[in-house]
């Protein structure tokens, strides 16, 4: 006989990186708003503090073999062991998996004022090399030397990305952020592969704009940018700037794209070791961050219902948490966020 | 040895270069202005230009001799054939190692912000200024960033200073440090063994990025910040941008002999350039700086307050602040002030 059950449809597995400080906290609420949108995941916790193999910091085994075979991870904030010689553990992670561009998306949440209502950019970042290449000496005493590296192939790759993504996600234009007047070589080889990548995308519009001056509209009116392509450093900076015209970190997601299939998709913040542990984080960065996932993986119902319910719950304004000036624990607006989803 | 000023008569020379862009029409409002209220001041006027090396002698003659000068800004091409911009190399040749943005919101402007009150005070000539730059194979660039012990002491003490001077209570030290381990960690460093010594100014280090959303967020949380050079650029901008723009900012560089005053957020306008529509509030606020700085006080009192005047009242405005009023009205507008307020 022919079997009358419905087939069951395996569920994806995604890797989880609790993190640090409120890492844990934020992502076990990420988690429930998933299970309560019925999300087909089954999600692998592992711990990717490092251990030095052969005098290397090296990512454990368990946990990259999990990124490496299912391609996509969500990650709290990790922070870096101080004084045992490891570098940035972030860093650690975007070399081990080319995670060649930081996309850093930062919209104004309706209904939750701040002097901007009109934010809506798209930051990528370079982020790999540029001044986070960790080469320092000192030279002499009291002098010392940091070495910002900029390769053709990241900066290539970087703004491959941007016009890819403008293109996918129907955006009008790339503006590339620089200080080429002053870096001519290093910032001089980042702006020509933009250049050189924008002739291939006639359909988008391409311009420049330099650090100074982009700083200088964003703060005034974020409305002069659309989707930015950076330097690392530069990105950093300018992505926390547009984070704080929209409410600040508690709202901010982002996603680390490799070139080798891998992607990571992490809050903007960092560990919060002010809160960590009081129940007080906001999870919203590191959900929102899970919403890109979705739609990374190509569940755009799922990633539509769990930010709908964010947004609506941050709009509603009764469950909001200390970082937007309400008294919500984490927990009290994780409930709320998670009624919303199962009620609509 | 020549003396720190040229006096005779009571009067004083103090050089002017007007610069690019909107440079020459706000160096002319600047001296009718200083010809309307009688300011003791002789201006040796220098038509400094990129790529003329006449011009740059002349100009760093001139300021050795007066001691004192006002400039505008020059565009720095990106493909000037020298590796130092001619801002910079007049910086570092006169030993102008500090610099600083004054950003106070004024009456009767609606920005995003209000009540902002703070300055930047910046490292004017090493950092990633340094113009070391290479490329070590095809494709592979990098450039030095330079942090000195010597230097980065000296111009944490210069903001101490600075916050002594002018009842200032708070001096923030802005870095990458986490990244940029020995590089931003000296400079920290010697800032927080300065610190020590000014029990009455309270002390602070907060990471660029978070600077950066901090400053969109709640600027009025600042009062001093001190930078390595980059992040000067960047924070004085988005300073600039909290109060309403490039044109409202005034500025200087100082150096242990001379002092050059030049608009805070030095951008040339190239884009406005010979439209009368340039904002000579930024220039004439960095003369009033000037006239401070000269012993001339009362006529840098009238200065100041007939452009705060006319600023609030509203009625006389370019178009950057949202009138409709040329650069040569402004600066009839602001005459009639000063004159108002000297016959008083
Ligand atoms: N999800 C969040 N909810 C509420 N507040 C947050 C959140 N994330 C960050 N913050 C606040 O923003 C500020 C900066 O936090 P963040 O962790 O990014 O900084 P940090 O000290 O640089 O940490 P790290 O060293 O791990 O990067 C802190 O005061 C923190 O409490
Ligand atoms: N005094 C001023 N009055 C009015 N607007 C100003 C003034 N100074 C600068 N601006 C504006 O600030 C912005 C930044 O100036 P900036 O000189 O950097 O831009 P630009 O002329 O386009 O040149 P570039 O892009 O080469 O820097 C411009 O839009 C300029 O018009
Ligand atoms: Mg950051
Ligand atoms: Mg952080």
């Amino acid at each position: 006989a022919l079997s009358t059950q419905a087939v069951h449809r395996a569920n994806i597995s995604c890797t989880m990186i609790p993190g640090d400080g409120i890492g844990p906290e934020i992502s076990a609420a990420v988690k429930r708003m998933f299970a309560a949108a019925e999300t087909p995941i089954d999600w692998e916790d592992v711990d990717v503090m490092p251990t030095f193999v052969n005098g290397v910091s090296t990512i454990p085994a368990p946990a990259r073999e999990s990124i490496l075979k299912n391609g996509v991870a969500l990650k709290g904030p990790l922070g870096t062991p101080i004084g045992k010689g490891h570098p940035s553990l972030n860093l650690l992670l975007r070399k081990e998996f080319g995670l060649a561009a930081n996309l850093r998306p930062c919209r104004s949440v309706q209904g939750f004022k701040t002097p901007y209502d009109d934010v809506d950019t798209v930051i990528i970042r370079e982020n790999t090399e540029g001044e986070y290449c960790g080469v320092e000496h000192e030279v002499v005493p009291g002098v010392v030397q940091s070495i910002k590296l900029i390769t053709r192939d990241a900066s290539l790759r970087v703004a491959n990305f941007a016009f890819e993504y403008a293109r996918t996600q129907g955006r009008k234009r790339v503006t590339a952020v620089h200080k080429a007047n002053i870096m001519k070589k290093t910032d001089g080889l980042f702006l020509n592969c933009a250049r050189e990548v924008a002739e291939r995308y006639p359909d988008i519009k391409f311009d420049e704009v330099l650090l100074d001056k982009a700083c200088l509209l964003m703060t005034m009116d974020p409305h002069n940018f659309d989707v930015l392509v950076m330097p690392n450093l530069y990105g950093d900076i300018l992505s926390d700037l547009s984070a704080g015209l929209i409410g600040g970190l508690g709202l901010t997601p982002s996603g680390n794209i490799g070139t080798g299939g891998v992607a990571i998709f992490e809050a903007v913040h960092g560990t919060a070791p002010d809160i960590a542990g009081q129940d007080k984080a906001n999870p919203t960065a590191l959900a929102l961050s899970g919403v890109m996932m979705l739609r990374h993986m190509g569940m755009q119902d799922k990633a539509l219902r769990i930010e709908t319910a964010l947004l609506e719950t941050i709009k509603d304004g009764k469950f909001r948490t200390g970082d937007l000036g309400g008294t919500a624990s984490c927990s009290s607006f994780t409930d709320a966020v998670c009624k919303h989803i199962e009620s609509h | 040895l020549h003396t720190a000023m040229t006096e005779y008569g009571g009067r004083r020379v103090a050089t002017l270069i007007p610069g690019d862009g909107i440079g020459p029409e706000l160096a002319a409002s600047v001296q009718s202005v200083f010809k309307a209220m009688e300011a003791p001041v002789d201006f040796e006027f220098i038509d400094l230009k990129t790529n003329d090396e006449g011009s740059f002698k002349a100009a760093s003659e001139s300021l050795r001799r007066n001691g004192v000068g006002l400039k505008s800004v020059l565009v720095t091409p990106q493909n000037s054939g020298s590796a130092l911009s001619v801002n910079l190399r007049l910086r570092k040749e006169l030993g102008l190692f500090a610099s600083g943005v004054v950003c106070k919101s004024s009456a009767g402007i609606t920005a995003r912000h209000d009540n902002v009150d703070l300055v930047v005070i910046r490292q004017n000539t090493e950092g990633e200024y340094s113009g070391l730059e290479h490329e070590i194979s095809p494709g592979v660039v990098e450039s030095l960033k330079v942090i000195s012990r010597a230097e980065s002491t000296r111009i944490a003490k210069f903001a101490f200073d600075y916050a002594v001077t002018h009842g200032r209570k708070k001096v923030t030290a802005v870095h990458k440090a986490n990244i940029m381990k020995l590089g931003d960690g000296l400079f920290l460093q010697c800032c927080r063994e300065v610190a020590e010594s000014y029990p009455n100014v309270a002390f602070e280090a907060l990471i660029v990025d978070n600077t950066a959303m901090q400053m969109v967020a709640r600027p009025q949380q600042f009062d001093i910040l001190v930078t390595p050079n980059l992040y000067g650029n960047i924070v004085g901008n988005i300073g600039a941008g909290l109060i309403g723009g490039a044109g409202l900012a005034p500025g200087f560089n100082m150096g242990n002999k001379i002092a050059l005053f030049e608009p805070g957020a030095r951008h040339s306008g190239i884009d406005i350039a010979g439209r009368h529509e340039a904002n000579p509030v930024t220039m004439l606020l960095s003369a009033g700086m000037m006239l401070h700085h000269m012993g001339f006080s009362k006529h840098a009192s009238h200065l100041e307050n007939a452009v705060s005047n006319v600023v609030a009242e509203g009625k006389v405005r370019t178009r950057d602040i949202g009138g409709t009023n040329t650069t040569e009205e402004v600066t009839d507008a602001i005459i009639a002030e000063a004159t108002r307020l000297a016959a008083q």
